[in-house]
């Protein structure tokens, strides 16, 4: 099923598609900022796609792709070490850091496909889809708040989750997981102040990559 | 001549109606609402966030709090995207026992929805009717998984355990007589398989009570009627799924259209409406619980006819059996990587739908083959459907406010995750 949908794909959209993946049977395709609204006002509009509905917008940073703390492939010079990193440490894979991931469902053809879009770390600007699927709104927003991902175009572009006067993207990769401020009230000042946080990260289970497990097959382009 | 402005009013995080904690503010022109800019992000609790430095499997208690009143569907929907991932299948029998707790929890979600919008319109009854109805829906979750709410119950695989031979009993206590006790206990004596189907005997009539109460009665009507219309374009544009679609028209459902476990080989109506007012998507919610029940039931047969596994094979994503560990090398190996390391899942990407009760709940998976998910982006149908709030109660009064945010459903813990 997958497949059909990426035949159409390349035959109606050759030369905007950088890349195309089907794994799980589902159909990727990556496509360039600035094909952007083209790409997805076709995917909307013409009679092999008719994808009206957007589902899902959300950002992901690819910061620590592949990174693992305890080597697994092979018994490590020092032997076996129990500790960890603490420090983030970029992933040695070339990808752009940020991309937007858009999930487009078809309704009258029962099809579903996700658009990969890498964003621009320096600008991390996109052209908003806003007026090709409305409810593109609030994802924009949580995108915008979570990553720092900004969308051109787009009407009211806000914080939606984090705290009014929340300073961060904690989404990132390099954002702890444990913040960076906590919040109490304070009985002399009457009023609720921030402080920097005071616990420490407890990550109990280290980040481990084995490739026991076979996994479905995939097929990709180029 | 003094300018008039639109007076606004902020429809507070505490509040009765708001289903949680829903700041709104409300530029109003009197009793009309000009604009409505919900504020959310209240009960954020970087679920995402956190699921990235778990296990795959310590992720699933996580996800039952997210929409915290249909616990296993969320759990159903991680679980199958872990799956894809992995490249299995959960053996049927667990698939017909995770179809059968899917449809109890569209069941429990859809009381509950039906008493808080009950509620908050004015009809106070409802709401204590629906919970009453919920108990042994919760008995049936707590048999099955020990707790009645937040379950952990579904798996990477199948189900963490079969369905129990026996259900707890009422015991002795100075509020409750002989006479009542054996009452109490009338549905307990068989296993879980007995108890769900001496519920789904009696839903029926009681879903009747509640249409009763409701349906016909002209105050309902007028408060619904005509209330937070959406056209089936619109619908489509604003990404609204599940009964807000169905209200409007559109015969769209999952579990008919992309089915997932056992729901191709068993027969249940969808629902559809036709003006795309509340009123319709009340008609929708009542008759997909009777649609469950129907399901519920099918499953119950099929479930008593066909014993097996509930859990695959692969002792490398599926913890053994503890005699096994307690007798065999490999076991105790594979016992003791799972509950240190956990499972490494493939490199890859998967987006995994369920049709859960408010919509379509997905979870979109990204994994760089290690023993923690890389991103885990969980789509919640009630996102799209408050985006859609500004648009929804233009034009209407304060009043109806609340019956659009019962009408579609919203449930905190998923819309801000």
């Amino acid at each position: 099923m997958a497949d059909k949908l990426r035949q159409s794909v390349e035959q109606q959209l050759a030369g905007k598609i950088e890349q195309w993946t089907i794994y799980c049977d589902e159909l990727t395709i990556e496509v360039a900022k600035d094909n952007l609204i083209e790409v997805a006002t076709a995917l909307r509009d013409q009679d092999d796609f008719q994808f009206e509905q957007l589902i899902d917008l959300c950002g992901i940073d690819y910061l620590t792709y592949g990174q693992d703390e305890w080597a697994t492939e092979e018994a490590t010079a020092s032997g076996f070490a129990r500790g960890r990193e603490t420090e983030v440490q970029a992933s040695d894979i070339e990808r752009p850091r940020f991309a937007v991931v858009y999930h487009l469902l078809s309704v009258t053809l029962n099809q579903r496909i996700r658009l990969r879009v890498y964003v621009d770390e320096e600008s991390m600007m996109l052209p908003s889809v806003i007026n090709v699927w409305n409810g593109a709104n609030w994802f924009e927003r949580e995108a915008f708040d979570l990553f720092g991902i900004l969308f051109e175009g787009h009407p009211d572009l806000r914080r939606i989750l984090t705290d009014y006067g929340f300073i961060g993207h904690p989404f990132r990769k390099d954002f702890p997981v444990i913040g960076e401020l906590e919040m109490r009230y304070d009985e002399e000042k009457k009023q609720c102040v921030y402080e920097p946080v005071s616990i420490e990260e407890r990550i109990l289970v280290p980040r481990v990559i084995r490739r026991d497990i076979q996994g479905p097959q995939s097929e990709q382009s180029e | 001549m003094a300018e008039i402005e639109h007076y606004t009013l902020n429809f507070g995080p505490q509040h009765p109606a708001a289903h949680g904690v829903l700041r709104m503010i409300l530029e109003m022109d009197g009793e009309t609402i000009e604009r409505a800019d919900p504020h959310i992000g209240l009960l954020h609790r970087a679920t995402e966030k956190l699921a990235e430095i778990k296990p795959y499997n310590q992720t699933i208690g996580y996800m039952d709090r997210l929409d915290y009143v249909s616990m296993m569907c969320n759990e159903h929907a991680y679980v199958l995207a872990i799956e894809k991932l992995l490249g299995i299948q959960a053996p049927i029998r667990a698939q017909y026992i995770r179809v059968m707790f899917a449809e109890v929890t569209r069941i429990l979600n859809h009381l509950m929805w039906l008493g808080a919008h009950g509620l908050d319109v004015g009809a106070m009854t409802m709401f204590l009717y629906c919970f009453r109805d919920r108990e042994p829906l919760m008995d049936a979750y707590e048999a099955v998984s020990g707790t009645r709410m937040h379950a952990t119950y579904y798996r990477p695989g199948g189900v963490y355990r079969d369905l129990p031979e026996s259900m707890p009993q009422y015991e002795k206590s100075p509020w409750r007589n002989e006479k009542k006790l054996k009452e109490l206990n009338a549905n307990r004596q068989g296993s879980l398989l007995d108890f769900l189907e001496d519920f789904c005997q009696k839903f029926d009539a009681s879903v009747d009570e509640y249409e009763s109460l409701l349906t016909e009665n002209r105050i309902w009507k007028q408060r619904l009627v005509g209330i937070g219309v959406v056209s089936p374009e619109r619908a489509y544009q604003l990404g609204l799924t599940g009964p807000m679609l169905r209200g409007s028209g559109v015969a769209w459902d999952l579990r008919k259209m992309q089915p997932y476990d056992a729901y191709a080989e068993l027969e249940f109506d969808i629902p559809v409406g036709r003006n795309g007012d509340s009123y319709d998507r009340y008609l929708v919610r009542v008759e997909e619980m009777r649609q469950s029940n129907k399901i519920i039931l099918q499953c119950i047969d099929w479930l008593r006819k066909n014993p097996g596994p509930v859990i695959i094979d692969d002792h490398k994503i599926a913890p053994p059996k503890r005699a096994d560990v307690k007798n065999d090398m490999e076991s105790l190996i594979h016992h003791f990587k799972l509950f240190t390391e956990g499972y490494c899942v493939p490199e890859g990407e998967a987006y995994a739908a369920v049709e859960h009760p408010k919509g379509e709940f997905g979870i979109y998976l990204v994994s760089d083959g290690a023993n923690k998910p890389y991103r885990v982006k969980i789509r919640a149908p009630g996102f799209a459907h408050l985006s859609a709030m500004d648009e929804m109660s233009k034009g209407h009064m304060l009043a109806d406010v609340v019956a659009i945010i019962g009408t579609m459903d919203i449930v905190f813990g998923e819309i801000d995750r």
